[in-house]
């Protein structure tokens, strides 16, 4: 025994969807978090909240109402319709757009509790030395929040491979397209295939483990170096 | 101290509560267990409609209660094998009863069809669907949605009528699949598959279909949806589960049943 070719294409699948979502997450996630770390705005509350709703709500909300925003009668539906691009549930780029909703907080959070342990003493250093706002985002405080940065990839990497309820709820089952890991895992169960869900079960059980055990290494290893 | 203290006076109010509920509900048991019992059954997604009518119908006539749970007969079958607490199994198939009674699972005697499910090609568009299906050859449509053919019984029959019609190649690009047969409904209903496959019960009611437009697929193309009931090894001696499964067969429930579009 081992993996099917469909088992296959869903992992290869499943990862290329990780990777394309991590990386749109990281260029979207990072002005959200930097605004979030830094602003008195009465709108901070409110804007958090929205960020961290997937933490809270159930898949199933997110997927419904992705469903009927983006379907024909939905208004994305009907812009992404009139720009002809088509509708998006059942694409891989439906997917795309759920999962960076879905997996938000994972990313946004850690990259703004750095932003917020920087503080503003660097940042007023760099200014007094004429730094410009831009090279003082990059080249001081980029920097300093990797370790944010890394723990963001990951997590936001790791959740995204393990979603299903909004696929499952977007997706319709396509293979190469939307039958992502987690969905083939419930299909194999569901068809009574035990032996194939075991293996990529135990796959993601894992994996998972691995990715966290590679979280909290790392963030143990860099509060000691904090430390000194 | 003073924590522990509480805490032994909360364990002694909790233990005294209990008792009392205890007796309370041994009592409340006693006395209607003698005339009505309950039960727990699982339902297979396509049959909610009609069950629901049917329920209702019985708890009336016979002060029986039933708890239904909807779900895909394959989830069930997971569940039941792992000491899911259901006494009745209305499956979409005929084959998943037959193994639970293979397995020690369920009583092989009481196994019986209780409809024989319609296939209907579907659309939430008034007009998309004409009345002899021809729309599945002109091939005007964006996606079908089928049920997943894997695990459910109406996703195999679609496959089975698109095969019959030569038509399996060309609609295969456009499917999309529901997990079962009410995801599939719903992926129709909201139009973002065009056309669907589903059950004829989803559309039906009162003998006719009352939106969107139709083609209820000829029984000649695709191998009968038989659909199973069975009594589940737990519900051995349960009252409710008994006499559900008779009830099931009267001429008050075959009514009901066919007014969704089911056949015998």
């Amino acid at each position: 025994m081992g993996f099917s070719a469909a088992d296959l294409g869903a992992i290869w699948l499943t990862l290329r969807l990780a990777t394309v979502v991590t990386f749109l997450l990281l260029l979207i996630g990072t002005p959200i978090a930097w605004w979030l770390a830094r602003t008195r705005s009465w709108l901070k509350g409110p804007i958090g909240s929205v960020v961290a709703l997937p933490l809270v709500l159930p898949p199933t909300v997110l997927g419904f109402y992705l469903l009927l925003v983006m379907g024909p009668n939905g208004p994305v539906g009907r812009l992404t319709e009139s720009l002809g691009m088509g509708l998006l549930p059942f694409t891989f780029w439906g997917l795309v757009v759920a999962s960076i909703f879905y997996s938000m907080p994972f990313v946004v959070q850690p990259i703004q509790n750095a932003f917020e342990t920087i503080g503003e003493r660097p940042l007023e250093v760099a200014a007094t030395l004429r730094a410009s706002p831009w090279d003082r985002f990059f080249s001081v405080a980029l920097p300093l929040s990797k370790p944010g940065f890394i723990t963001a990839s990951i997590l936001g990497f790791a959740h995204t491979v393990g979603e299903f309820g909004v696929v499952l709820m977007i997706g319709g089952n396509i293979p190469d397209k939307t039958r992502v890991v987690s969905v083939q895992i419930f299909d194999h169960v569901e068809a009574l295939e035990y032996t194939e869900a075991h293996w990529l079960a135990g796959t993601m059980v894992i994996f998972s483990f691995l990715v966290l055990l590679a979280v909290y290494t790392f963030n143990q290893k860099t509060r000691e170096l904090e430390r000194g | 101290m003073s924590i522990s203290g509480s805490s032994g006076l909360a364990t002694a109010l909790t233990a005294r509560t209990s008792e009392t509920l205890v007796g309370a509900s041994l009592l409340l048991f006693a006395s209607i267990s003698a005339s009505a019992a309950e039960v727990d059954v699982a339902v297979a997604a396509n049959f909610t409609a009609p069950m629901n009518v049917i329920t209702a119908d019985f708890e009336r006539d016979t002060g029986h209660k039933a708890r239904l749970a909807f779900g895909s007969s394959g989830r069930f079958y997971a569940q039941i094998r792992n000491g899911a607490p259901f006494q009745v199994f209305l499956s979409a198939d005929d084959e998943t009863p037959a193994k639970l009674a293979q397995e020690g699972f369920a009583e092989p005697a009481s196994r019986f069809t209780y409809a024989i499910g319609s296939l209907v090609l579907w659309s939430a568009k008034p007009d998309l669907v004409d009345a002899k299906g021809e729309v599945l050859k002109a091939g005007k449509f964006t996606k079908l949605a089928i049920a997943n053919p894997k695990t459910a019984p109406y996703g195999r029959a679609a496959i089975e009528t698109l095969t019959k019609l030569g038509l399996l190649s060309a609609a295969e690009p456009k499917f999309v699949q529901g997990e079962n047969i009410a995801q599939t409904f719903q992926f129709t209903q909201t139009g973002n598959a065009d056309l669907g496959f589903v059950a004829l019960s989803q559309v039906m009611k009162d003998g006719r279909v009352t939106e969107g437009s139709a083609w209820v697929v000829p029984a000649e193309l695709h191998e009968p949806i038989r659909q199973d009931a069975i009594l589940l090894s737990t519900g051995r001696g349960n009252a409710a589960a008994e006499a559900l499964l008779k009830y099931l067969r009267t001429d008050r429930a075959k009514t009901v049943i066919r007014s969704f579009g089911y056949g015998f």
